[in-house]
């Protein structure tokens, strides 16, 4: 045929056929499994589970592998899963002052109760390369502490409200419905709940890059990182027809609070405010982004002029899905020779009518130059 | 040296393989549950026609922008009885009509067809066959942006108070300021429309050729935003009017062309380059269209005689 994007489904099925060969690469070399992906990318897997608002290592490792290593691809290939799970119902609160702690880090204070613990962290390797990994060298397993970890670790936040420096952090309504963005579209203004919901699924480098502008000036608000920690927490579920709650799984958690200035207000003496990031598994960086993005947001809330883009709830929430951004920017691809064509006639006829105004200018020159 | 590149006469796309179904998803992908509310967007739609309507748009296993809104509209709608024709640009083998129209064969296991007559629903992204619809049919369009304002306001909060006061000035001036500029309504394709004398509506990036086939049309026509999470909906028989002045009145494209292959006049021609030295031949965006006029013994400049029991397969 003449159009070459016109394409049957033996030219879909070869592509399909194509992409699953590329994806399996050279046949010299063993195939990666589901389970080493679990193992031995588990910020990837972490990532994806957060974005694709799905908590299950399994299923993240195989979108990984499947998406042949496209994260975006892979969070989109877990919430088109996520879609068709059936609801039994909102499980507790989890109290992340309970967490089974792998690392919790201050930066308002030198000690604390429960104390600094550094955990699994980037933050203090220099970034060489190592060519022992690439000798495939084995890797000793990491020592343990003598002594267990504190039980105490009180969350910093929890210390700072004792002397109500900073604001109350009240839930909005306990046994109010739980609003889900997944079920019903947003509207404007949105209350913090679906807010917050948003900037979980958000896409890290979006949400990076709207925590790094408010530090640049765009909507600063003077973040201190109050507390990180990440470990583990246990899942509870209230069924109806049991009356009490049960135990139903463990869960990896990051969760930061920030702690920002403000003035104070008419109504409200001065005292810190907070800015909340929570993920599922490691994500540090995106815990971190999320709290920046999610105080920015309340500017309306304690009466701050609104003058950045990290502030906008409508410019943040309608932006920040990386599934939905990433569909419709390449949806480009699709053909659009229709519209195009229409346009391709619109600008003939104007250049037309152009061409035509311009020749009977010139006739009209040369017969008054005539008539001279 | 130019390089010429066979015009080859149309044939008629290799017909879908009988497509297996999968098992393990409920009849057209959906859960029930989220059908229903799909529906009772869909009745509200109809309800008040050209309001959009917020719903719980889910994702689906195509990408957003993609067709998820018309998706999730037809399937919200189709019946094991129905038959179903899927078009992007006009034409059934496009690859995205084909991925979508395999989509349902799997899901649903429906009759599909590439005849406009024969479905009783059709699923199109960017046109409206030439083909009038009957009332025994739906049309269901994929929609990327539903806000026909959103070009002079982004934000949705502004343009839903804007609909709700039916302060739709700032459109006529965007409109007044084109012909300012250019001496014309410059809009070629997703022209704004009023519906029933209310909102205004836009029907998605159809060319406006294919407007005033909108109104009184006898179909029902469905529009399903996946990504901006909203449907809307013109009733049969409804007025839909393209917004013009008395002194600009609103006008279609037309061409000098006609169809190289079929010959029609009458419809929407797609312009296909032949070579690299200018060389051009326009083709009928509606393949459906003119299969059928070329079936019927029409034929174009470039077009060959066709005998009625010639099927080939395209590549």
């Amino acid at each position: 045929m003449y159009v070459a994007v016109k394409g049957g489904d033996k030219a879909i099925e070869n592509s399909l056929r194509y992409l699953a060969d590329v994806r399996r690469g050279d046949r010299r070399v063993p195939e990666l499994t589901v389970q080493q992906i679990r193992e031995q990318l588990p910020l990837a897997v972490d990532r994806v589970m957060t974005e694709g608002a799905l908590y299950d290592p399994d299923l993240a490792a195989l979108a990984i592998k499947q998406a042949n290593g496209d994260i975006q691809e892979a969070v989109f290939l877990l919430r088109a899963y996520r879609t068709t799970l059936p609801r039994f119902g909102a499980s507790q609160a989890i109290d992340t002052g309970a967490m089974q702690i792998r690392r919790r880090i201050s930066a308002t204070y030198k000690d604390l109760p429960g104390g600094q613990i550094l955990g699994p962290s980037f933050d203090y390797t220099h970034r060489l390369l190592d060519f022992t990994l690439a000798a495939n060298g084995e890797t000793p397993e990491a020592p343990k502490s003598e002594e267990p970890v504190a039980d105490g670790m009180p969350r910093v936040a929890d210390i700072l409200d004792h002397e109500g420096l900073i604001e109350l952090d009240l839930p909005d309504d306990e046994d109010g419905p739980v609003p889900d963005l997944t079920r019903d579209s947003v509207t404007f203004p949105a209350d913090r709940a679906t807010r917050l919901q948003n900037l979980a699924r958000g896409d890290e480098g979006f949400l990076l890059a709207l925590g790094y502008s408010t530090q640049r000036g765009f909507g600063n608000n003077h973040p201190f990182a109050g507390e990180i920690r990440m470990g583990e927490l246990a899942i509870t579920f209230e069924p109806e027809e049991l009356g009490f709650e049960i135990e139903i799984g463990e869960i990896t958690v990051t969760e930061c609070q920030m702690v920002n200035q403000f003035k104070g207000s008419a109504k409200v003496p001065p005292q810190f405010t907070r800015g909340y990031g929570l993920t599922f598994g490691h994500c540090e960086r995106k815990a971190m982004s999320m709290a920046l993005v999610d105080r920015a947001l309340r500017a309306k809330e304690f009466g701050e002029e609104i003058t950045a883009p990290a502030q906008d709830e409508e410019f943040v929430l309608y932006h920040s899905d990386n599934v939905e951004a990433s569909g419709f920017v390449q949806h480009l691809k699709l053909p659009h020779y229709v519209d195009f064509q229409g346009e391709l006639v619109t600008v003939r006829e104007l250049r037309k009518e152009i061409e035509a105004r311009e020749a009977a200018e010139l006739t009209d020159d040369d017969e008054l130059a005539a008539a001279e | 040296m130019s390089i010429t590149q066979e015009a080859q006469p149309w044939q008629a796309p290799e017909h879908d393989k009988p497509v297996e179904q999968v098992e393990g998803y409920n009849f057209a992908y959906l859960d029930e549950q989220t059908k229903r509310m799909i529906r009772r967007a869909i009745l509200k739609g109809v309800a008040i026609p050209g309001y959009q309507v917020p719903f719980g748009s889910r994702e689906m296993p195509l990408p957003y922008g993609w067709g998820t809104g018309g998706m999730q509209v037809t399937a919200a709608v189709i019946g094991k009885d129905d038959t179903l024709k899927v078009i992007d640009q006009g034409a059934d083998d496009t690859t995205n009509a084909v991925n979508i129209r395999r989509f349902f064969a799997k899901t649903a296991g429906v009759a599909t067809t590439e005849k406009t007559a024969d479905a009783s629903l059709i699923q199109t992204r960017h046109r409206i066959p030439e083909k009038p619809l009957t009332d025994a049919q739906i049309l269901i369009y994929q929609v990327p942006i539903p806000e026909p304002l959103r070009w002079v306001e982004p934000r949705e909060t502004e343009t839903r108070k804007m609909h709700a006061l039916e302060e739709y000035g700032v459109m006529h001036v965007s409109l007044y300021e084109s012909i300012a500029r250019f001496g014309r309504i410059t809009t070629a394709y997703n022209y704004p429309v009023q519906v029933n004398g209310r909102y205004i509506m836009a029907p998605s990036p159809i060319p406006k050729f294919d407007n005033p086939k909108m109104h009184q049309m006898a179909a029902l026509q469905l529009f399903g935003a996946g990504r901006e999470k909203r449907i809307y909906a013109v009733p049969p028989y409804t007025d839909v009017k393209s917004l013009d002045f008395e002194d600009h009145p609103f006008t279609i494209q037309s061409w000098e062309e006609n169809c190289a292959l079929c010959g029609a006049k009458d419809s929407y021609l797609d312009e296909v380059i032949t070579d690299d030295a200018g060389g051009k031949m326009y083709v009928c965006s509606d393949s459906d269209y003119c299969a059928e006029r070329r079936e019927a013994g029409h034929v174009g400049d470039q077009g060959e005689p066709q005998s009625p029991a010639k099927k080939g397969g395209a590549e």
